[in-house]
């Protein structure tokens, strides 16, 4: 009777201690960091202890990036345990809500994936980074990536964030087969695009496939329309605190949109993105404006770059590079942030962009990177990073704060329902006052 | 009650109100008593107090603006299409199921020969999560490039000659009649793509709509029945006048349990639509979602959270009152 009590006793409390040993976060490194960190190399180990890095890359590609990431960050830091804490879902739907409450509840990862760019200023508002410009500094990744690049993914001064890659949001793709048998040529101006639209329309072809399922494509396409009437210079502004929204090229913007939503497939709202693709490979559309995880897809269904499908700018974009990248940030109050310092300058290194991207199928936002393990387009790609203007996509979180994307979102998604100009107009007018 | 008076009114008896039973009773009690007033009532406590503040971002901000964030998201054309969704819905959604659920209810009640396997096709939907229902109907919703190239429910039609049948369905961006009413900024008006919606949801409940009228049924005495009908009673009218006003109850707590369902829907629209096309089939919750957790406006989704809570208290807590009134009679 009582040795059973005690021994439940006993056994509570080795619970409790577990439970408390578990709360207190890793055991503190002591070992000081060996040497001053050689700048352009790999870091010095980071010792034991654990690191957790928080994503939402768990499809096929993605995943095996961050896998081959974390195969290097093993052998350079061997006593390190990683913990992988993914959360499934597109472009990080869930994945956030679960960081959200985490953060809230003061129980940070160690370093989180988020877009580059004006998406992680709400984090930083809330105090919940920590700035890097110096670090940048230190790992020479500021003498490696665009200026420019640099530039728009500053806030309050301060880099917030290493890109691990760049996605091209303004991608036109095209069916070839369509194209050759009926004489066209991609269109490269806005204009060509409804000569081009109308001759596919007469053949009885869905000219433009647009998705509408995950809220962000008719957006999405707008981006580039936004681009192709303003551009560069002023889309960029468009997106900055205060911006004017009553200029008249906003509707002119609208009145494009309208035409093109007008040349695609009625059903929009009940395809995805990947779905509206498919009419392009299909050969039922013949063309489609979207993000380069497009040539992602149509790899995976087995088709070939330059004999089933094309690419090209969006129309009126030529010359823009609309760049979105996906980043890690370093926590403030890590648990680990050592381990996650050396995890951070493996992000930003060549070799580890190089292990990622073609896995991933997205270019390095290095412009030192080894071309040669890169495909057709993504080398395409890479050369147009590094030679054309950047824009910063606002749909993919790199031009403006979460509660802008949010309103800007919605208002073009009601626009893909009513095609209503002038509402569309008011609603964007309204929006333009999240931004900060 | 006055038993229990005297006990207590009762001099020795009154020192030991606490004995063993109640002890342990209570005992048994505290720690789920506990539990819910912090974890149920404790949060929406807290909630409401949240949505008279001005937390924005991911920050948290207490300072107090009363119900600015209330007429904020009233003021947006958004949330006002949202309302008019779920009325729409709750509308539908109750009538259909009410009417096919009692229909189904008859029909199997008419003695028929494998009344178990019909009961069981009936109710099998219920046992789904509306995730998994949302995601068939919205396939075979979707219309494809109709009339020509058209999928799921038009193939079906063009496919039995039927093809005058194909429509838009989950993509059709009318709201019919549409009218604009001075001060509203919402189109008043049945969002037609609303209707696959309201069929998933109702194939999905009048199944368990069918099983509570059933037992309803059930529990009607044959013999009264049988008195009308000695009375000359047509069928008819031994339903209309004896079955219907005998169900009553049952038809109560069916509009309580889909009413409640139906004022905070999500799994299913947002996996069915996702609030699309424009905002046409976007309810509450779904807003309450995407502000909270995509715009960081925690203040605005907690009033949000809150109006829908007021809904659902307008549905449910009279039903209580009644039901309580009900017991006290007994």
């Amino acid at each position: 009777m009582f040795t059973t009590k005690w021994l439940k006793l006993f056994g509570l409390f080795s619970i409790l201690a577990l439970v408390l040993a578990a709360c207190g976060g890793a055991p503190a490194t002591t070992q000081p960091t060996a040497a001053p960190a050689q700048p352009t190399t790999a870091p010095a180990p980071a010792g034991s202890g654990k690191l957790e890095i928080f994503s939402w890359w768990t499809n096929a590609g993605e995943a095996d990036g961050l896998n081959a990431m974390f195969d290097i960050y093993k052998q350079q830091n061997p006593g390190v345990e990683i913990v992988n804490a993914t959360v499934a879902g597109g472009a990080g739907t869930n994945a956030k809500t679960v960081l959200k409450t985490r953060l809230q509840g003061g129980q940070p990862p160690d370093s989180w994936q988020v877009h580059a760019g004006k998406e992680l200023t709400a984090y930083v508002d809330a105090g919940q980074m920590m700035p890097l410009t110096q670090f940048f500094k230190e790992q020479g990744f500021d003498k490696v990536m665009p200026p420019k690049l640099l530039e728009q993914i500053t806030y309050n001064g301060e880099i917030w964030s290493v890109p691990v890659n760049i996605h091209r949001s303004n991608v036109l793709w095209y069916n070839i087969k369509i194209f050759q048998e009926n004489g066209l040529t991609p269109p490269k101006t806005v204009d060509d695009f409804f000569k081009v639209a109308e001759a596919l329309q007469a053949k009885g072809i869905i000219p433009l496939a647009v998705g509408g399922k995950d809220r962000f494509e008719t957006p999405h396409l707008f981006e580039s329309v936004l681009l192709a009437v303003f551009g560069p210079e002023d889309y960029a502004k468009l997106f900055q605190p205060g911006a004017d929204w009553s200029d008249p090229r906003v509707r002119e913007a609208a009145e494009i949109a309208k035409r093109m939503l007008e040349y695609s497939n009625s059903d929009r709202s009940s395809l995805g993105w990947a779905d509206a693709a498919q009419l392009v490979l299909d050969g039922k559309a013949a063309m489609t404006i979207m993000g380069d995880w497009a040539h992602g897809y149509f790899i995976g269904k087995g088709a070939k770059v330059g004999v089933d499908y094309g690419y090209a700018p969006a129309p009126g974009n030529e010359g823009v590079f609309m760049w979105l990248s996906d980043s890690f940030g370093l926590a403030k109050g890590a648990p680990n942030p050592e381990q996650a310092k050396a995890w951070l300058a493996l992000c930003g290194s060549r070799e580890g962009q190089d292990a990622f991207n073609p896995k991933k199928g997205s270019i390095p936002a290095r412009t030192d990177a080894d071309v040669s393990l890169y495909d057709e387009y993504l080398q395409y790609s890479i050369k147009a990073f590094g030679s054309e203007q950047l824009a910063p996509s606002v749909v993919h979180g790199a031009a403006a704060p979460e509660a802008y994307m949010t309103e800007y979102g919605n208002a073009l998604n009601v626009f893909a329902s009513d095609l209503d100009v002038d509402a569309v107009v008011e609603a964007l007018k309204d929006a333009a006052k999240d931004l900060k | 009650m006055r038993q229990a008076k005297t006990l207590s009114a009762h001099p020795a008896r009154r020192v030991s109100w606490m004995n063993r039973d109640r002890a342990i009773a209570l005992l048994m009690i505290t720690p789920s008593a506990l539990a819910i007033a912090v974890f149920v009532y404790g949060f929406i406590g807290w909630t409401a107090y949240i949505s008279m503040t001005d937390w924005r971002g991911l920050a948290m901000s207490t300072s107090f603006v009363g119900f600015d964030n209330y007429l904020t998201i009233f003021s947006t054309t958004r949330f006002q299409t949202n309302i008019r969704n779920l009325i729409v819905f709750t509308v539908f959604f109750l009538a259909s199921c009410l009417v096919i659920g009692l229909l189904l209810a008859v029909l199997v009640d008419s003695r028929i020969r494998v009344e178990g396997f019909f009961r069981s096709v009936y109710i099998f939907p219920m046992a789904l999560s509306f995730i998994v229902t949302g995601v068939v109907w919205q396939w075979l919703f979707a219309p494809g490039n109709w009339p020509n190239d058209p999928t799921g429910i038009n193939l079906l039609f063009k496919q039995s000659g039927l093809g005058f049948l194909q429509a838009a369905w989950t993509t059709d961006t009318n709201v019919t009649p549409g009218w604009r009413i001075e001060g509203l900024r919402t189109r008043i008006g049945i969002p037609m793509a609303m209707i696959p919606v309201v069929v998933a949801a109702v194939w999905q409940m009048s199944g368990f709509v069918m099983a509570m009228y059933l037992a309803g049924l059930r529990g009607i005495p044959e013999e009264i029945k049988e008195a009308a009908r000695v009375d000359g009673a047509t069928e008819w009218q031994v339903f209309r006048s004896i079955t219907l006003p005998m169900l009553q109850p049952i038809t109560l707590s069916a509009v309580i349990i889909l009413g409640h369902i139906s004022l905070k829907i999500f799994d299913l629209i947002i996996t069915m639509t996702g609030g699309a096309p424009g905002n046409n089939t976007e309810v509450p919750g779904l807003y309450m979602y995407e502000i909270t957790f995509k715009a960081n406006k925690f203040a605005e989704g907690a009033a949000v959270a809150m109006v829908m809570l007021v809904v659902v208290a307008l549905l449910v807590v009279p039903y209580l009152i009644y039901n309580r009134r009900a017991e006290v009679e007994r």
